[in-house]
């Protein structure tokens, strides 16, 4: 055994052979390592030159009028200039932009552009200036700490969402909308870049883990139900007296109807 | 007696035992008394019945609570079962209240029976007093019941709000930080007030545990002691009933208690028990866990009391904001203060409602046939303005719900509602006095010519008449057993001067008894029916009713046509002495 070893360790082959397996182990772990890295970077980070013509064709054919060619802002429409990407995703994705109607607030619609063509022109809007970008599935995981996302919650966004994110009004028409059902990337971005009349919380005021930490809270709170049983929507009392008013009284008097029916 | 104790008794083994019973604490002569106490029959009556079982099963379930809640404010780091509040600091009132939601087995479903319990008391007794009111059940004797049942109404709040602050959650104590707010804002006292509560500074370290004193100690024993004295003077007055032949001021006509109301109201306390458990296993009510435990910084929107303080909540909130002044050494909130009288003069209206209108009539007769609510117009559309006015500040404490759930602006709603609050209680008075002086109209139309039956006969000179059905006599006494005040004029007294305090009521018999409609009398219907004999043609009808039923209504006391018509009728007939009588004695 010993002897063969020492045969085809000095066989003419060998030197090829060493030589190719390092050429194969640095080679391909370069490639494995470049795509590991490409696969970390923000969507936009990658974002194709293509991708960003695309997205000004999408823009100058959906969002210009009120936004201004190239983002500059009309009268009708603020500028796009360093919003970022993570602002165009969350407007364009959930349905508020393009607007329908001048109001208080933009309303929620459904979605007018395919995942391909929000891409295109979140890459648009987050190549016109530098803004905050696009978070990450592993940024938005619900897997960080719910009880410290519950308490943050509280105290920065249940003013305005309410305790458990069933929304709540604001002046003049304008509100903070439910919580429940809004995907974690468009939580993250509302936070990140204040949309309409919420305020941006940075990440000086909410680091990324902190964030995480809420949204982590929130999905608990949408795929735990109540252990009382059905939640009358989050409400509190309005919708508890509501209920013992019309539903409770509602069998209570039928009742005494009944008791006190002659019988014939 | 004297058989039982001489003779050996011989019978059932029941027997003997009641017999022993009997013998020492005589309770043949308690159930004979209480055993024969007659109820009528009618759904209305259940309500306050509904009030009385919630309270029982609010008992039961809060002794249950008690063995486990902690009122403690000591702050301690929750290491329970519920995920999101792991790690995180508390009370261990608010600690103890998640273990009671979590790990307690059934206390859970205890909280929940207790909370919608809760509602369902104060919600009955709320519909109990109107039912009282509505029919007239208050009038003499039975004034000093509505107080005390006006009282219970109040402890019932004075109880809901100490329990919903216990568990000091965000939402409790953003509702204690209102009161705190409210009490401050009242002049001079108000800060030391607050001090005193709080022990200090608000939140404080003992709040919790001294609400629960008051929760589970004060406000039940008071609320024990007036149910004792609401219903013995139930016994003592007996029961009112609705009008109907046989039925008068002098008796009851219903079912004795033994043995046919205490299998019915023994049913029917569970009944409600059954109704109560059935909404608590399916409906989460006040899930504390969500709130998180109570930290002075943050405020959740959304905040709103149980619906019993919601029209005090209204009130503070429809107040205009800007009624704040600087001066006199101090701040002058008249943003809270103004909420605050209307609340408490609302309350003194209500629980002097009995002793005022009876001031107004100078009615001493008793009273134990029931009105029906339109044959006492004016005192209906007083009550339906004073439901409007509950109800729209109970409104406004959701200005924030409508707006959301409705899609309006916020401000708009608000200023709507304050609208609304001014001109809503004096719309529903005009519409419900004309709505009860019509139906009073249609009463008498039924009473003189009967039903309409729809269907039309050809005479045989060609004319086309409506056929109608006279009313059985058991219908008719319905329709015309009602007493009909006339309003009285402004007396002067034994020196000879007419007080402010006899124009300000001869003023109120004014706005009540102007407006009437007198009940078919003798004489009246002995008219109707020998014209009914004579001509059947509907076209005769309206000229010979119609200017009775107008003379009634608009002109004042002094026309003869109405007093004559008073005479005639056969109920008023001893009324215009005790109108006399009245403003005599003063």
């Amino acid at each position: 055994m010993k002897k063969t070893m020492k045969n085809s360790r000095r066989s003419p082959f060998a030197a090829a052979l060493v030589i190719a397996a390092g050429l194969i182990m640095s080679g391909g772990g370069y490639a494995f390592a470049t795509a590991a890295v490409e696969s970390a970077t923000p969507v936009s980070a990658v974002s194709s030159q293509e991708q960003v013509a695309e997205g000004e064709k999408l823009f100058l054919a959906n969002c210009a009028s009120c936004h201004g060619k190239n983002g500059v802002g009309t009268p009708n429409g603020p500028t796009l200039i360093g919003v970022g990407a993570a602002a165009a995703e969350f407007q364009v994705d959930s349905g508020r932009m393009p607007a329908q109607a001048s109001g208080p607030q933009m309303q929620v619609k459904p979605v007018q552009f395919t995942d391909e063509q929000i891409d295109a022109i979140a890459a648009y809007v987050g190549s016109l200036g530098v803004g905050p970008e696009i978070p990450t599935e592993e940024m938005i995981a619900a897997n960080g700490n719910a009880s410290k996302g519950g308490e943050l919650f509280r105290i920065n966004c249940a003013m305005c969402h309410n305790a458990v994110g069933a929304g709540g009004a604001l002046t003049e028409g304008k509100f903070a909308p439910a919580l429940v059902g809004v995907p974690a990337d468009h939580i993250y971005e509302a936070m990140l870049t204040g949309p309409q009349n919420m305020p941006v919380f940075n990440d000086a005021n909410l680091t990324p883990e902190e964030k995480k930490d809420i949204i982590t809270y929130l999905k608990y709170v949408e795929t735990n139900p109540s252990a009382g049983g059905y939640e009358l929507a989050g409400l509190g009392p309005v919708a508890e007296g509501l209920f013992i008013w019309i539903i409770g009284f509602g069998i209570i008097i039928a009742l005494t109807i009944w008791l006190g029916a002659k019988s014939n | 007696m004297s058989n039982s104790t001489t003779t050996k008794p011989k019978g059932s083994f029941l027997a003997n035992r009641a017999n022993y019973l009997d013998e020492r604490v005589g309770v043949a002569g308690i159930l004979k008394e209480f055993g024969r106490k007659v109820f009528p029959d009618h759904w209305s009556f259940m309500l306050g019945e509904v009030a009385l079982y919630s309270f029982v099963v609010l008992l039961i379930s809060g002794t249950f609570l008690t063995f486990f809640f902690q009122p403690a404010m000591t702050e301690v780091v929750y290491n329970g079962v519920y995920g999101p509040l792991k790690g995180a600091e508390m009370s261990i009132a608010y600690a103890s209240t998640l273990d009671i939601s979590f790990e307690v087995r059934g206390g859970l479903l205890m909280r929940q029976v207790h909370h919608w319990s809760a509602l369902m008391f104060v919600a009955a007794a709320g519909l109990h007093m109107l039912r009282v009111f509505f029919t007239g059940a208050f009038r003499k004797p039975r004034e000093i019941n509505w107080l005390v049942g006006f009282l219970l109404f109040v402890l019932g709040m004075a109880g809901g709000f100490t329990g919903y602050s216990l568990p000091d959650d965000l939402l409790s104590g953003n509702g204690l930080r209102i009161i705190d707010g409210m009490l401050k804002g009242v002049p001079v006292v108000g800060s030391s007030i607050s001090s005193l509560l709080f022990d200090g500074e608000f939140p404080g370290h003992a709040i919790v545990a001294r609400l629960y004193s008051l929760h589970i100690m004060i406000v039940p024993a008071l609320i024990i002691l007036l149910l004792a004295v609401h219903l013995f003077m139930v016994v003592i007055h007996k029961h009112t009933h609705y009008s109907g032949p046989g039925r008068k001021d002098t008796n009851v006509v219903g079912y004795p208690l033994m043995p046919v109301y205490v299998a019915k109201a023994g049913g029917f306390f569970f009944i409600v028990f059954g109704v109560i458990m059935l909404i608590a296993t399916t409906f989460t009510i006040n899930p504390v866990w969500n709130y998180g435990g109570y930290d002075p910084s943050p405020v959740s929107a959304g905040t709103q009391p149980d619906w019993y303080i919601g029209w005090l909540d209204g009130a503070l909130r429809l107040a205009p904001s800007h009624l704040e002044f600087q001066g006199l050494g101090g701040t002058w909130s008249f943003n809270i203060l103004i909420p605050l009288l209307v609340g408490v003069l609302f309350l003194v209206v209500v629980g002097a409602y009995p002793f005022i209108e009876k001031w107004i009539t100078g009615d001493e007769r008793e009273h134990h046939v029931l009105d029906r609510p339109r044959n006492a117009p004016v005192r209906t559309a007083v009550g339906a303005a004073g439901v409007t006015f509950y109800a729209v500040l109970w409104a406004g404490a959701a200005t924030d719900l409508i707006a959301t759930h409705f899609k309006m602006s916020l401000n708009h709603v608000l200023t709507s509602i304050q609208i609304l609050l001014l001109v809503g209680p004096v719309f529903a008075f005009w519409v419900t006095k004309r709505i009860a002086l019509a139906l009073q109209r249609k009463d008498r139309e039924i009473v003189l010519h009967g039903r309409e039956t729809g269907r039309i006969i050809r005479m045989p000179h060609g004319e086309f008449i409506e056929v109608h059905e006279p009313l059985d006599k058991y219908e008719m006494y319905k329709l015309v057993d009602f007493k009909s005040y006339q309003p009285t004029l402004a007396r002067p007294n034994s020196e000879g001067k007419i007080t402010v305090a006899a124009r300000v009521r001869a003023s109120l018999s004014k706005f009540y008894f102007q407006d009437r409609v007198t009940p078919v009398g003798q004489v009246e219907l002995a008219a109707a029916a020998h014209h009914e004999e004579h001509a059947p043609a509907i076209e005769a009808k309206p000229e010979t009713k119609k200017p009775a039923a107008k003379k009634a209504a608009p002109k004042a006391a002094a026309k003869k046509t109405a007093t004559t018509k008073k005479a005639s009728t056969k109920a008023p007939a001893k009324k215009p002495a005790a109108k006399k009588a009245a403003p005599k004695k003063k």
